[in-house]
């Protein structure tokens, strides 16, 4: 037994590891000098090509079933609507369609589309193909979860209902393969920028047609070698989690002004992403982790990106659960909290404390009403209802989507309400799917949400608050509210509209089924040598306005 | 042997089966469905999305029709990601995970075997202490904190190697490390506590009495005993490693099954979460049948109980 230990002591003694480590070194250095010397960003601006995180992977690359800003963005270098926004500006402009006309009433829009414009494969886009599109869209054998966006055409809702199936009935007509023209059930101020959306953009009909047919979901023409689209990049590769490279469309009409000839779309997770980026393995990051924000604006601030986004973030009350049905205790909710505390203490990314529910600058409005932070009016509308500093207030839950930042607002805001208020709330997550069922089924009292803006206009936002908008699970109704947005959407002048817009803000703060809590920012990191990114509130940024420049 | 194999094979039916049924069911009671969005459908569109994908009949009838299609191999089109069969997945994402899996195992051996025996040769010393303290350490410091320790150092300071990736050989290192790491330390200490207990033991007397050199008594004699119990732990645990890790697969962006797992059950994927939870559930069986034919070979005694 001793001469085992010592054959085995001897073993492990210094004489015999040496000539181990030296192998295990070389082994590594080995391995080390089979990774490539440049990394991705050094490599790709040298050669025009964007490595991009897009943090989660997109569900599917069909512009008439997503519903995601990933989604958007991959899709943005794969289709082209009949307009497009201004990377700088977010104004209009010309896309597949040249130039057009609109009626005096604002009802019909006469598009004529650029002759230039080629699909992926060489084949022009015409008139046709939008109107296969729209009817492909507008079908309910379909499901596009975002048909309504296409509402604003005439008889485009009874079709996508069921409650016809003649699709001549819908106003939209091709009497030539350039010229499209659409006819609104109402003058809508905001329809041209609508049409840079990607339930607009056209799809190749022939392609459709031979993966399963017009109406069919579960198809393969988005995979490379399938895939056909009009945008300036078409699919190159794609694996699941693993990325999708799009590379030049040769037949793009204004193939020409497409500086970047790849762009490689990364789904990494948004902790790992940092670490890539730092490595020079990203030019772009999809988000910033909140604990590396003071880091990089201590550090290499010239990188760090925080724009503000069109998005609030919210809770919403049931207005039929107890004390939340009068409407002084759901102000005095709102009121007692410190939106500064969170966006300065919590948040430290920029994102802006929410007196009204509107995000600013939404389609140039900015709401006049505001809610204040103010407790002791929150304390004395508290009494008012008859809970004299909480005394007797029922219990009542918060519940939101698990996630670390919204349980530390939710326990910031529980404090500030036990605090202020002397009410008791208890804290209360579910996972994802569970959450939105439970909000869906109405089961809650006061629920964490959250809106991004579908178009840059105050309409994307004030609309939730109508009684049959699909997010209003607050069972808030208001016939006054519902009539003013309705009187927006006919408005026959912009000042008219806005008006509307202002007068339907206060009524939502005055009765406050929402109470808004801060709007959004998108923060990223963005490598010096990416020319051509632009803030955007939309987070709408054209491949085509992007070029890499050298840095060292 | 061969009966050993149709024994195996007639149980693993009855278990698949009970893995799926019970799979099926529970997904179907969790909370919350497929095509529930923050923006939420409306009736209508949510009616003709679960039409096309059959999930407007009875449950009962959806079973059945799962197992029919099972039978013939159909594991069914991914809900989340349309156009992607699970098949189709499971094809893309399994060889990375299993590529991986393997030299994370190789890992774990090389580690965990010599750190076993070291640490039972130096029993009740200083040393042993040492190994079995780094061992338990292994054990309790999760993946998550040794991967991006391993990136931090190796990558981002040395600029040895990518901070992730899977394109190039020496991508391989660190996510093998991370992964291997847990493992080699449970198998140290199988590893040792089975050398200690077969050192004990009368024919390791016989074989010193009979003159044989020490190499070829721990090496023919006393290893192959004391490996028994990392053997039998070896089956489940590489079944574990080749069917991918979520935390170690996103930490390292590689484009292995982990992320399936977890992403098919938190979207409520069903065919994805079905398809790879019995992907699994025959990978384990498979491993497991391995480990027992290894044992036999390596253990006379399982052989003749086996007979």
């Amino acid at each position: 037994m001793h001469r085992l230990f010592f054959y085995l002591k001897r073993l492990s003694q210094k004489r015999y590891c040496q000539p181990k480590r030296f192998l295990l070194a070389t082994a590594l250095a080995t391995l080390a000098a089979c990774s490539p010397s440049r990394t991705n960003v050094e490599r790709g601006s040298q050669n025009q090509e964007l490595y991009i995180g897009i943090g989660a992977e997109p569900a599917a690359l069909d512009p008439h079933i997503t519903t995601g800003l990933t989604e958007y963005s991959v899709m943005l270098a794969l289709f082209e609507g009949l307009t497009t926004l201004d990377p700088q500006t977010m104004a209009v402009r010309p896309g597949v369609a040249k130039y057009w006309e609109v009626s005096g009433d604002g009802l019909t829009y006469t598009f004529h589309l650029d002759s230039q414009a080629r699909w992926s494969n060489g084949d022009p886009v015409t008139a046709q193909d939008f109107l296969f599109s729209i009817e492909r869209i507008l079908s309910p054998a379909l499901g596009a979860p975002y048909a309504y966006m296409l509402y604003p055409l005439r008889g485009a809702e009874a079709f996508n209902k069921g409650e016809t199936t003649d699709f001549s009935s819908v106003g939209l007509h091709a009497p030539d393969p350039t010229t499209l023209i659409c006819q609104l059930s109402a003058p809508t101020p905001y329809f041209l920028g609508l049409l840079a959306h990607n339930t607009w953009w056209p799809v190749h009909p022939p392609t459709i047609r031979q993966h399963g047919g017009m109406t069919e979901r579960i198809s393969k023409w988005t995979k490379p070698g399938n895939f056909v689209g009009n945008g300036p990049y078409t699919i190159e590769s794609w694996r699941l989690n693993n990325g999708i490279t799009v590379s030049r469309n040769p037949h793009y009409r204004e193939v020409a002004q497409a500086a970047l000839n790849r762009i490689h779309f990364l789904p990494i997770d948004m902790q790992t992403e940092e670490r890539a980026f730092r490595a020079g393995y990203l030019h772009i990051t999809s988000s910033v982790p909140v604990h590396r924000v003071d880091w990089y604006r201590e550090n290499l601030p010239e990188q760090l990106h925080i724009d503000t986004a069109l998005g609030t973030y919210y809770y919403m009350l049931n207005t039929t659960r107890g004390p939340l049905a009068d409407k002084r205790v759901r102000k005095a909710l709102a009121y007692a909290i410190d939106r500064e505390q969170i966006t300065e203490h919590i948040l430290r990314a920029g994102q802006k404390p929410a007196y009204h529910f509107t995000p600013p600058n939404a389609g140039g409005y900015n709401a006049e009403a505001r809610l204040p932070h103010d407790p002791s009016l929150a304390r004395s509308l508290l009494a008012e209802a008859g809970f004299p500093d909480g005394a007797g207030f029922p219990a009542f839950e918060l519940l939101y989507n698990t996630s670390e930042s919204h349980r530390t607002i939710a326990e910031a805001i529980q404090q500030m309400w036990k605090t202020q208020l002397g009410i008791n709330v208890t804290l209360h997550n579910q996972e994802w799917k569970a959450y939105l069922s439970t909000r869906q089924a109405g089961d809650f009292d006061i629920l964490r949400a959250a809106w991004y803006g579908d178009y840059d206009d105050p309409n994307t936002f004030l609309d939730l608050g109508t009684t049959d908008n699909g997010n209003n699970h607050s069972a808030w109704s208001h016939p006054e509210y519902d009539r003013l947005i309705q009187s927006a959407a006919q408005a026959d002048s912009a000042e008219k509209r806005q008006q509307y817009f202002q007068e339907a803000e206060t009524i939502l703060l005055e009765e406050m089924p929402y109470i808004p809590i801060y709007f959004y920012v998108t923060s990223r990191l963005i490598h010096p040598s990416v020319q051509g990114w632009y803030p955007s509130l939309l987070d709408n940024h054209p491949y085509q306005a992007i070029h890499l420049k050298a840095v060292h | 042997m061969h009966r050993l194999l149709i024994r195996r094979l007639l149980q693993a039916i009855p278990t698949l089966w009970l893995i799926a049924t019970a799979t099926f069911f529970l997904l179907r009671v969790a909370p919350g469905g497929p095509f529930d969005e923050e923006k939420p459908l409306s009736t209508e569109i949510k009616e003709q999305i679960e039409a096309h994908y059959g999930l407007d009949q009875p449950l009962y009838r959806q079973y059945f029709s799962y197992l029919g299609n099972l039978l013939q191999g159909d594991l069914g089109p991914s809900y989340k990601y349309p156009g992607w069969d699970v098949q189709e997945i499971l094809l893309q994402a399994f060889p990375v995970s299993f590529e991986l899996g393997c030299w994370a195992l190789l890992v774990a051996l090389v580690i965990g075997i010599p750190a076993g025996i070291l640490a039972a040769a130096l029993h009740h010393r200083h040393a042993e202490t040492g190994i079995m303290m780094a061992a338990t350490a292994g054990i309790c410091l999760p993946s998550f904190v040794v991967g991006p320790l391993l990136i931090l150092t190796f990558s981002l300071l040395l600029g040895w190697f990518n901070p992730l990736g899977w394109t190039y050989p020496a991508d391989r290192l660190l996510p093998a490390i991370t992964l291997g790491l847990l493992y080699a330390a449970y198998i140290a200490r199988l590893a040792r506590s089975g050398l200690l207990e077969v050192l004990t033991e009368d024919y390791i007397r016989t074989a010193h009495a009979k003159g044989l050199s020490q190499r070829k008594v721990l090496l023919g004699h006393a290893l192959r005993s004391a490996l028994d119990p990392v053997v039998a732990y070896l089956g489940p645990a590489a079944a574990g490693l080749v069917s991918g890790s979520f935390v170690v697969e996103t930490i390292f962006f590689i484009p292995g099954m982990g992320p399936f797992f977890v992403n098919g059950a938190l979207n409520r994927d069903y065919p994805v979460v079905m398809g790879t939870v019995l992907f699994y559930a025959v990978l384990i069986l498979l491993f497991n049948l391995i480990a027992d034919i290894l044992q036999m070979w390596m253990q006379p005694r399982t052989r003749h109980d086996e007979a």
